[in-house]
């Protein structure tokens, strides 16, 4: 009973298995099948929305998968492909969005708030060295003296 | 900084944060915009469902307003959305075209027969390449083509009553008195 909480673990870690199954596509040589691989990777599934087309197994996805097959064998490029999914779907399917106006806050965002987080803390460093040690008071200082023993100490002779 | 900015600010930004969530709510991710919108129809000519030596073709939607209607019979919200189809079909301001979208003719025909049909023409898609024209990715969908063959407005998911009455035929009505 104990192994239990194992072999659940176990059956989910194979599940991706049982998931959507690559379609048999030939390719005959492993430039094209990894140059399709990593374009469907790239893609997003419109269906199960957070899959790309590689992972997805909406018949949609089947299609554009047999699509983009078809496309590659009659010798179009990557760009020419995206091109052609990005027409009928819009920029939603790429994972990658292009680099314009309307996504500068997703290309760049994190870097204005990391520049913004580096500022702040360089200025909270800088502001913590320009102040002094806090000072003790009389009564601070002759308790520390009490503590540290009847004065004899060298460095409560100074102050 | 005076101190009450910096108690201030853990605030706002919290408030900023939580607006933005807020709207995220609100928002489907499953209404992805179609690029499509404003652009030419994308060209078809396929056979028709119930005449199968018959094509429809992009070009029949010229001329006038119409819709596009692409439907499947293996699709659950197109039953819920079919009614609402024949009755705007009887209304009989708009064209009304089909698309069926990966189904297969013998249960197609006879959802018409059982449910009605509200379409002018049926495009049979067996293997739902235009539907990859089109863009679609989720049926039901309508297009709203008007008189120059250019997409003016799609619905993704099933047309409701308050889409049809609100969005579908006040644009339907502004379209037809475009001049072509």
């Amino acid at each position: 009973m104990r192994r239990a909480p194992v072999l659940i673990v176990l059956a989910l870690v194979a599940l991706p298995v049982f998931g959507a199954g690559l379609e048999a596509f030939q390719f005959g040589d492993k430039v094209p099948e990894q140059r399709f691989k990593s374009l469907i990777a790239e893609l997003r599934c419109l269906v199960c929305q957070n899959q790309s087309l590689a992972d997805s197994d909406a018949d949609l996805a089947h299609d554009l998968r047999q699509e983009i097959y078809e496309m590659m064998a009659a010798g179009r490029s990557d760009q020419e492909i995206v091109d052609f999914l990005v027409q009928r779907y819009g920029d939603f399917v790429l994972y990658k969005p292009p680099v314009e106006p309307r996504t500068w806050a997703i290309w760049y965002g994190p870097f204005v708030l990391l520049l913004a987080g580096l500022l702040i803390l360089v200025h909270t460093l800088r502001q913590r060295r320009r102040q002094p040690p806090p000072a003790f008071s009389a009564e601070e200082r002759a308790r520390l003296d009490a503590l540290l023993g009847d004065g004899a100490h060298e460095d409560g002779k100074h102050t | 900084m005076p101190a009450f900015l910096r108690y201030l600010t853990p605030l706002l930004l919290f408030l900023a944060l939580a607006g933005l969530l807020y709207r995220g709510l609100s928002l489907d991710p499953h209404r992805v915009p179609s690029p499509l919108i404003g652009k030419p129809a994308p060209a078809f000519s396929l056979p028709r469902l119930q005449h199968a030596d018959a094509t429809l073709s992009s070009d029949d939607l010229k001329g006038k307003v119409s819709l596009l209607n692409v439907w499947a019979t293996w699709c659950v919200a197109c039953r819920a959305e079919h009614p609402l189809l024949v009755q705007l079909a009887r209304q009989g301001v708009v064209p009304i075209y089909g698309l069926n979208y990966k189904d297969t003719r013998p249960e197609a025909q006879r959802w018409l027969q059982r449910f009605g049909n509200p379409y002018l023409a049926n495009a049979f898609d067996a293997d739902g390449r235009v539907g990859i024209d089109w863009g679609v990715y989720g049926t039901p969908e309508t297009f709203v083509i008007d008189k120059r063959g250019v997409i003016r407005f799609k619905q993704i998911g099933p047309l409701t009553r308050d889409v049809i009455d609100n969005t579908l035929l006040p644009l339907i009505r502004r379209l037809q008195e475009e001049t072509a």
